[in-house]
């Protein structure tokens, strides 16, 4: 069984809940972008969290099944087709042989997820299925897919999966959003109003947001002064180079902040003053181009909880 | 009339580059398939086709403008 890829769509790619414990040699985590969606579309078709899904942006892909197939469609809010007719997102949807499907133009947010009973049968790389484009590991040769392509889909376990999603579980896709940040690493390079120029400000995403990060556009924020030490750059928001945390926000000249996402790169030499709390990097990754963000800064065991949160809400899909 | 419709969100251009004469400009005849504009996104950059032949009547969003998903960026007259 496989999906024939008719039409690639922007940027599809195979992901699943990604690649950790590399990050340190400069291999990135990858994985869905929207791990909760992502997550949903499996239990819509009864597999496990593990398996891989096809990851689509903005504009999706148009594929035909080999043989039936089980599939969901979770995530930004598109019009899904079969053979041109109207189908449910968030909903088990079964295929026959040959059925092509197809989607409509996105409504919100950025990334839709395809799941289908048995997964995205790619190779396993470093023990993960999900594509770093950029480093070409993983997914479907390492890359986004392209028409002609035959995406491998794995053998189904015999199980209902979630007969329908919540809707309390779905996913909002606002153009205002608050984001929560812990401060640091290296906030004491800003002054004081730098830094409350970066926690109070409305910031908005400009279109330069991919898989790597998100650059967002503001006021400027505002750096101590100092004789730059040697082995860091010319510009106050320079360091000497350190190891970046997914999530953390630099701000190179101190205009336009970037916060790393699933594909950053894991180091350079720009000061990382606050970093995104876990349970809420899901947020960032659905936040479509203008999107009013601000960031908000919470303590440890205020992000601690809102992480125990978000795994309570997963291990309930699964319940 | 036809409506051609933006499929993502990004920064519209009306040319391939700031050199370059537009893909198509008011009054212009175009074709199925042709190329009016295009729409860049996370460092890349994709066409707007017109699925429609007929004349270009206006553009509704300016060179380097801001488009959202569904925007219509231009109107033609249906020969």
């Amino acid at each position: 069984m496989a999906f024939d890829i008719l039409e690639s769509g922007l940027a599809t790619t195979v992901q699943d809940t990604g690649r950790p414990g590399y990050y340190s040699v400069g291999i990135p985590q990858s994985g869905s972008m929207d791990q909760l969606s992502a997550e949903i579309a499996n239990a819509c078709v009864g597999n496990t969290v593990n398996e891989a899904v096809l990851e689509c942006t903005y504009i999706g892909p148009v594929l035909r099944t080999t043989a039936p197939a089980v599939v969901a469609v979770t995530g930004a809010p598109v019009d899904v087709f079969v053979n041109g007719e109207p189908r449910e997102q968030w909903s088990r949807l079964e295929l026959a042989a040959d059925d092509v499907m197809s989607f409509g133009i996105i409504k919100g947010g950025t990334r839709y997820y395809l799941a289908v009973a048995g997964g995205i049968d790619v190779p396993v790389v470093l023990g993960s299925r999900s594509t770093y484009v950029l480093g070409v590991i993983g997914g479907f040769e390492g890359r986004t897919l392209k028409a002609g392509d035959l995406v491998p889909v794995g053998t189904a376990v015999e199980t209902d999966g979630l007969s329908a999603v919540l809707s309390g579980l779905r996913p909002k896709y606002l153009k205002q959003l608050d984001v929560r940040v812990l401060v640091g690493l290296y906030d004491h390079r800003l002054t004081d109003v730098g830094l409350e120029t970066l926690l109070t400000a409305t910031w908005k995403l400009t279109s330069v947001a991919d898989r790597m990060g998100l650059r967002y556009s503001g006021p400027e924020v505002e750096w101590k002064p100092r004789e730059q030490p040697f082995g860091a750059g010319s510009d106050p928001s320079n360091i000497v180079d350190a190891g970046y945390a997914v999530g953390s926000i630099q701000i190179p000249g101190g205009k336009e902040p970037i916060v790393l996402h699933r594909d950053a790169v894991s180091g350079g030499g720009y000061a990382m003053v606050a970093t995104v709390i876990s349970a809420d990097m899901d947020l960032l990754a659905r936040s479509s181009p203008g999107t009013a963000t601000r960031f908000r800064a919470v303590t440890m065991d205020e992000a601690l909880a809102a992480r125990s949160e978000l795994a309570a809400v997963r291990a309930a899909i699964w319940s | 009339m036809a409506d051609i419709l933006s499929p993502l969100p990004g920064i519209f251009y009306r040319s391939p580059s700031p050199d370059k004469p537009p893909y198509a400009k008011p009054g212009d005849t175009i074709t199925v398939g042709q190329t009016i504009g295009i729409v860049e996104i996370m460092k890349q950059f994709s066409e707007v086709r017109s699925e429609v032949a007929g004349t270009l009547v206006s553009f509704s969003i300016e060179d380097t403008g801001t488009v959202d998903p569904g925007d219509v960026i231009a109107t033609i007259t249906e020969e």
